[in-house]
């Protein structure tokens, strides 16, 4: 009888601990398909990359921030084209890439290339392809992006096609959201300012319809989010509520992302000049909110946050930008295959 | 007036493909379209013929050829209603409706002036992501052509 249950036990417990290990060979293997998967995709709109590939960005983001100096891309060069002006972004990806050790060739604006002689973005990337292992590229041409993906032998990363996409913003977004909230799932987000011509605005939101968001979204009637943007969220089921003013929207936030409203959007100046200080966030207004709020901004700011709202822990903005170098750093590596 | 004596109004063909119930105003395009500008056999057409369902109409008849249904679909941007009959010894062998498919290929050309396919030589493609009042989403800028947008190359 003890000799029949301890035979019991032991089948159990073999049968327990195959069952464990096969569901962790799947688990290995399936992670493994997704980083496969990665390896010379291009990134060139954040739909192109599943839930699932952006989570494994997000992962190895989170190690990178452990571990930001690396020499993982010391056998690589990266070419680095920016056929416009860029700041933030281009800092960021060289920054990611130095940390890593890798060699960047490039420009950053297109004023003494090739292209300025005449050269089609079809040659100068065909060109390029040959010098380097992955190229980064910013284009104020939208659709510059796609076309250079599909031609190019490299894999290509879109650092934004004019006011088309900008996914590596959107994953940088959805890390900072994730490192200040420990979740992605069931949050409130609010986004204030200029959600029509906001292009990070368009990209989070249709990013964010993957983890059941409640959207508050605060905008001029001028400025409101375009339809084409909320069918992402009608079609999810998700709840979303638009307002003019921000104020009741502060307390129920876990995340404030703030954009900026520019003049030029404006057929009537004076309507302007009317609503202009209707979305600038001073730290009067943050007395009532939730203990996690944290507030985000795409970058650069103009007037839209009040510098008294910087010192406060609940501003992100300088944060989310130190995200970027991460977030960077790992969809190089899982482009390149390196992980 | 009924349907029969307005056939007559463009002869008779012994084999190929009507195409009827077209707009009044699109039977050129569709003519450009199918590149029957550069056919080698007989192409009759006739426009603003009378039709108790559409008011006026256009009809093209197209000898000795018939079409696969991709060449044909993509008509349906300018005339969604055509109707496709097949003729096989002067009598109607076979008849359809052209369907709207979910991708134009290098037929439009995107209503956005900063888009990379009206900077550069690339053939444009879209999306169909509404057949009924066709809005099609440039696979490269994203943004949409809708109908009244649209220009063809």
């Amino acid at each position: 009888m003890v000799v029949n249950n301890l035979l019991k036990s032991g089948f159990l417990a073999a049968f327990f601990l195959t069952f464990c290990i096969v569901k962790l060979l799947n688990f290995n293997l399936i992670a493994q398909q997704t980083y496969l998967q990665m390896k010379n995709k291009s990134l060139v709109s954040i739909n192109d990359y599943s839930k699932g590939e952006q989570l494994k960005v997000l992962e190895a983001a989170r190690e990178f921030e452990a571990n930001p100096v690396q020499t993982i891309l010391k056998d690589y060069v990266i070419a680095s084209l920016f056929f416009e002006p860029s700041t933030r972004t281009r800092l960021s990806f060289e920054s990611a890439i130095n940390r890593l050790g890798g060699k960047i060739v490039g420009f950053s604006e297109a004023a003494n290339t090739s292209v300025k002689k005449g050269e089609s973005l079809r040659d100068s990337i065909l060109t390029v392809a040959n010098y380097s292992d992955l190229i980064v590229m910013r284009n104020p041409v939208e659709g510059s992006a796609r076309f250079a993906s599909e031609i190019s032998p490299v894999p290509v990363i879109n650092a934004g096609d004019g006011s088309n996409q900008h996914p590596t913003q959107t994953l940088l977004d959805l890390y900072s959201i994730l490192k200040t909230q420990e979740t992605l799932d069931d949050l409130h987000v609010a986004f204030v300012g200029d959600l029509k011509y906001g292009r990070t605005v368009h990209s989070l939101v249709i990013a964010l319809c993957n983890y059941n968001t409640t959207f508050h979204l605060v905008s001029p009637v001028e400025l409101k989010l375009p339809s084409s943007v909320k069918m992402h969220i009608k079609e999810k089921k998700l709840a979303y509520h638009q307002y003019t003013s921000m104020e009741e929207v502060i307390p129920q936030a876990d995340i404030l992302y703030m954009t900026r409203i520019q003049k030029e959007r404006f057929s009537d100046p004076l309507e302007y000049e009317r609503i202009k200080n209707s979305y600038i966030l001073e730290k009067e207004m943050l007395h009532d909110t939730k203990r996690n709020l944290r507030i985000l901004h795409p970058m650069p700011r103009v007037n839209e946050i009040h510098v008294n709202v910087d010192a406060d822990p609940r501003a992100y903005y300088f944060q989310q930008a130190l995200n970027g170098v991460y977030v960077r750093q790992a969809l190089l590596s899982l482009i390149l295959g390196i992980r | 007036m009924n349907d029969n004596v307005k056939e007559l109004k463009v002869s008779a063909i012994e084999n190929g493909t009507v195409i009827d119930h077209i707009p009044a105003n699109a039977v050129f395009q569709v003519i450009k379209m199918l590149k029957l500008d550069d056919f080698d056999q007989m192409v009759l057409f006739g426009t603003n013929l009378e039709s108790k369902k559409y008011g006026l109409k256009g009809i093209i008849k197209v000898s000795n050829k018939y079409f696969k249904p991709e060449e044909l679909n993509k008509i349906a941007l300018v005339a969604p209603h055509a109707t496709i009959i097949e003729i096989k010894d002067y009598k109607v062998a076979r008849k359809t409706v052209v369907e709207t498919p979910d991708d134009i290929v290098a037929i439009v050309k995107c209503f956005n002036p900063n888009c990379i396919t009206n900077k550069e030589f690339i053939t444009t493609r879209f999306n169909v992501v509404d057949k009924e009042d066709i809005r099609l989403k440039c696979h490269y800028c994203e943004k949409i052509t809708v109908k009244k947008n649209m220009e063809f190359t």
